[in-house]
């Protein structure tokens, strides 16, 4: 039975559930899943996002379990885990759509000012009359000024964000500017005059809305993406009530609950054993890779993996709280400690916004000084603001970003943090975690070459009877996909099964009286774990180790020639630390380090001037992955981890990390050189604009020529991947 | 130029109509999933409640063709 109600939302009669699906990819499994669900009764909606890979289902509250929907989904061949929303997502959402409304409202504007202003421009050179001109600008008023009041609150609201707070970002020159534009316009329309600038203010906001929504919406993906990732690990527990087993999201777990953790299975909570024993594998929390014993009384923690036997555990935290409390505070500690990074953006806002604002007071000034009217050094003044063009600046940054974070998305790479891109490109030293993050998460049979395959792909199919990692390690090494017949599971020793009248057995070397065979393995394998196979009279003992990702040895060569240094902290014992460092050509590696002793570590590289992308998996890493620079995280890593991590990469391979890093640079060179794209184009048209010949015609094509110049450029970010594969 | 007084209003009505189309499809949720979207055009039938495949109207659908 499970028990999924702390998923489902009521409302008047109709209960919801939002699931992350896993295995869709195209439009027949659309069609597939929202078919098969109207199939059950009382099903009252099923929409599919293809983008997301999501699932809403809503249903006449009460007549469906919750179960029974995750059923139909598993029975249709999709895989289907109920996740809850957070709150930031639905702002988010909320965010974009606003983002699109300004847009749409915005480019309307732009659409019909535009027309009325090329009436304007081709009249003034033929035969327009005063009167035509004058209506046709306030009509363009009459559009400009409510669509600019609606779609420039974005831009407005932060900028009066920041001069609260007593600093600039980009949106201060960019309302000051809009503003301007507007106040002068109407002015001039008031005039009577030959030339006014709606159409510069409404194409301004126009543009720069599009590279937001852009922007926001490609880091809503990459973020929905993240949470179905976090989704998938289905966070369960098997909960005992009296008699019965009941599967219940972990969330749902109270203090002084009873949990059942069968062989091969993740504790889910902080508890204490109050039956069973069992061998308990910590390497996610502590790196260690030796196993612990567990008995009555022992403490256990969430996130650390059931080996050998059934163990019942009475909850002590909720699992909310359910984290080692040292860690957890270290962690908070280390986030606070962060420096602040400063984007690039806001960075060149503070620069720009003085000189400009500077110039176009000194414009100002230096008309008066020359005999010119008050009205006139104002309306060159204001021209001076329009045309240094907060456009191309505004545009400069955000373009790169959707182009590199899209084509991070596709090599495997999601960011968590806005500005994680940018401090990916200063990093010069990578710290790596060993155990789960250099290593696979899995171990692999070291001795697979000294077994005849006969014997391993009978292991293999047998081992699939189990739920004890290394056997399920073993089917997975050998590739079993058919498991055999009757088997049998003996809690704590192994599984057995009969084949042409020979018993088959694999398990611990006791169970299948493999000492002898053991005590080879153990002393050519001395750091490995074991399992023993028994078939008839043969035997056998298969070893195992932690294996690197397939590509590790490249991936840190590469590294290392690129000129990043690297090292290696790890909390696991010293030799198999070594082994690896060797292995990799790694020369400064530390074993057996607290998590207390990876920050310090990093925090006196970062004192020493470094920038340190730190990359882990486990809940012993979550502290050093907030005290670094910037960090990453495998899909593997457990959930603290993750949460800490500023980019999260999928896949089995190490290659996401080094894609991450040469796109980012590549991505900051581009920005830098958008940034100086714009100022150069400043240093052509500012001398125009001072000078007194700027006309809106001149301002809008100027306006879309360095947006379009910017935004090209931009196109180049992506290369790095061609480059690379 | 006394075509303006018509061309100038419908231009403009004609804009606002465009605008209020776009806030609409917005509204009603049209750019959630625009990769589910650009298939659920080709897609031959509709999905919804109570239509299963195996209901006696879909029966007399496939024997009148």
């Amino acid at each position: 039975m499970r028990d999924f109600s702390h998923f489902v939302k009521h409302n008047a009669g109709v209960a919801g559930m939002d699931l992350a699906l896993e295995g869709v990819s195209c439009a027949g499994c659309v069609a597939k899943i929202e078919r098969g669900l109207f199939e059950l009764h009382d099903v009252t909606k099923a929409r599919v996002n293809l983008t997301e890979r999501r699932l809403a289902v809503e249903w006449t509250d009460g007549a469906i379990d919750p179960a029974e929907i995750v059923d139909r989904i598993t029975q249709l061949g999709y895989r289907a885990h109920p996740y809850e929303a957070a709150g930031v997502e639905s702002v988010e959402a909320e965010e974009t759509r606003f983002l699109l409304r300004c847009l749409g409202v915005a480019a309307f504007a732009a659409m019909n000012v535009m027309l009325l202003s090329v009436s304007v421009w081709s009249g003034n050179v033929s035969d327009i009359s005063p009167e035509q001109r004058d209506f046709f600008h306030w009509l363009s008023a009459l559009i400009a000024l409510p669509a600019s009041a609606y779609a420039g609150q974005p831009f407005f609201r932060s900028a009066w964000r920041a001069l609260k707070a007593r600093h600039t970002n980009m949106d201060v020159p960019i309302s000051i500017g809009v503003i301007l534009a507007l106040g002068l316009s109407v002015f001039e329309t008031w005039h009577h005059a030959e030339h006014a600038y709606f159409d510069a203010s409404v194409m301004l906001l126009t543009f720069l809305l599009a590279g937001r929504y852009l922007d926001q919406s490609m880091r809503r993906r990459t973020a929905a993406i993240a949470t179905n990732l976090a989704a998938l690990r289905a966070d369960m527990a098997t909960k005992i009530i009296g008699d019965e087993l009941v599967e219940s999201p972990v969330a749902a777990i109270a203090p002084g609950d009873l949990v059942l953790v069968r062989p091969g299975e993740r504790i889910a909570v902080d508890g204490v054993v109050v039956g069973g024993t069992s061998e308990i594998d910590n390497s996610l929390v502590t790196g260690e890779t030796a196993y612990l014993a567990a008995r009555p009384g022992a403490a256990v923690f969430s996130g650390t993996l059931n080996v050998s036997g059934l163990l019942r555990i009475e909850a002590t935290k909720p699992a909310s709280g359910s984290l080692l409390d040292e860690i957890d505070k270290l962690l908070r500690k280390a986030t606070d400690e962060r420096t602040r990074y400063i984007r690039l953006a806001d960075r060149a806002a503070g620069l720009y916004a003085p000189v400009v604002h500077t110039t176009a007071l000194l414009t100002l000034f230096g008309w008066l000084a020359f005999g010119s009217s008050l009205h006139d050094s104002i309306v060159i003044a204001i021209s001076v603001l329009i045309i240094t063009c907060p456009c191309a600046l505004g545009l400069a940054i955000p373009a790169v970003q959707v182009v590199a974070v899209g084509a991070l998305f596709r090599a495997g790479v999601l960011l968590n943090r806005g500005d994680a891109l940018e401090r990916l490109a200063t990093v010069d030293t990578v710290v790596f975690d060993k155990t789960g993050t250099l290593t696979l998460p899995e171990p692999e049979v070291a001795n697979a070459a000294d077994i005849d395959a006969q014997t391993l792909q009978l292991a293999g199919r047998l081992a699939l009877g189990s739920r004890h990692p290394l056997a399920a390690a073993l089917a997975k090494a050998v590739g079993a996909r058919d498991p055999l017949p009757a088997v049998v599971e003996e809690a704590g020793r192994g599984v057995r099964s009969v084949v042409d009248g020979k018993p088959l057995k694999l398990g611990s070397p006791q169970f299948c009286d493999a000492h002898q065979q053991a005590a080879e393995v153990n002393a050519t394998w001395p750091d490995a774990s074991v399992i023993a196979f028994s078939h008839g009279k043969s035997r056998a003992v298969f070893a195992f180790r932690q294996r690197l990702r397939p590509d590790a040895t490249t991936i840190i060569g590469g590294l290392q020639r690129a000129g990043y240094r690297l090292a290696i902290l790890s909390g696991d014992r010293t030799e198999a630390v070594a082994d690896v460092a060797s292995s990799l050509s790694v020369e400064a590696w530390q074993a057996g380090l607290s998590p207390a002793d990876k920050i310090a570590h990093i925090e006196a590289m970062r004192r020493a001037g470094h920038r340190v992308l730190m990359v882990g998996d486990g809940l012993n890493d979550a502290p050093s992955l907030a005290a670094a620079d910037v960090s990453m995280s495998p899909v593997s890593a457990t959930h603290l981890a993750q949460a800490a991590a500023d980019a999260i990469f999928l896949g089995d391979n190490l290659a996401p990390v080094a894609t991450a890093l040469e796109l980012s640079r590549r991505a900051f060179r581009v920005m830098t050189q958008n940034l100086w794209l714009a100022v150069i184009y400043n240093a052509i048209a500012l001398p125009v604009a001072i000078a007194g010949f700027v006309t809106p015609l001149i301002a809008a094509a100027a306006m879309s020529g360095s947006s379009i110049l910017v935004t090209a450029n931009a196109l180049r970010a992506r290369a790095a991947r061609a480059a690379n594969s | 130029m006394e075509v303006l007084i018509y061309l100038v209003p419908l231009a403009l009505v004609l804009g606002l109509l465009g605008l209020a189309a776009f806030l609409w499809t917005l509204n009603s949720n049209q750019y959630d999933d625009l990769d589910g979207a650009a298939w659920r055009a080709i897609s031959d039938d509709e999905i919804g409640p109570g239509r299963r495949p195996n209901s006696p109207e879909d029966t007399l659908r496939s024997g009148a063709q």
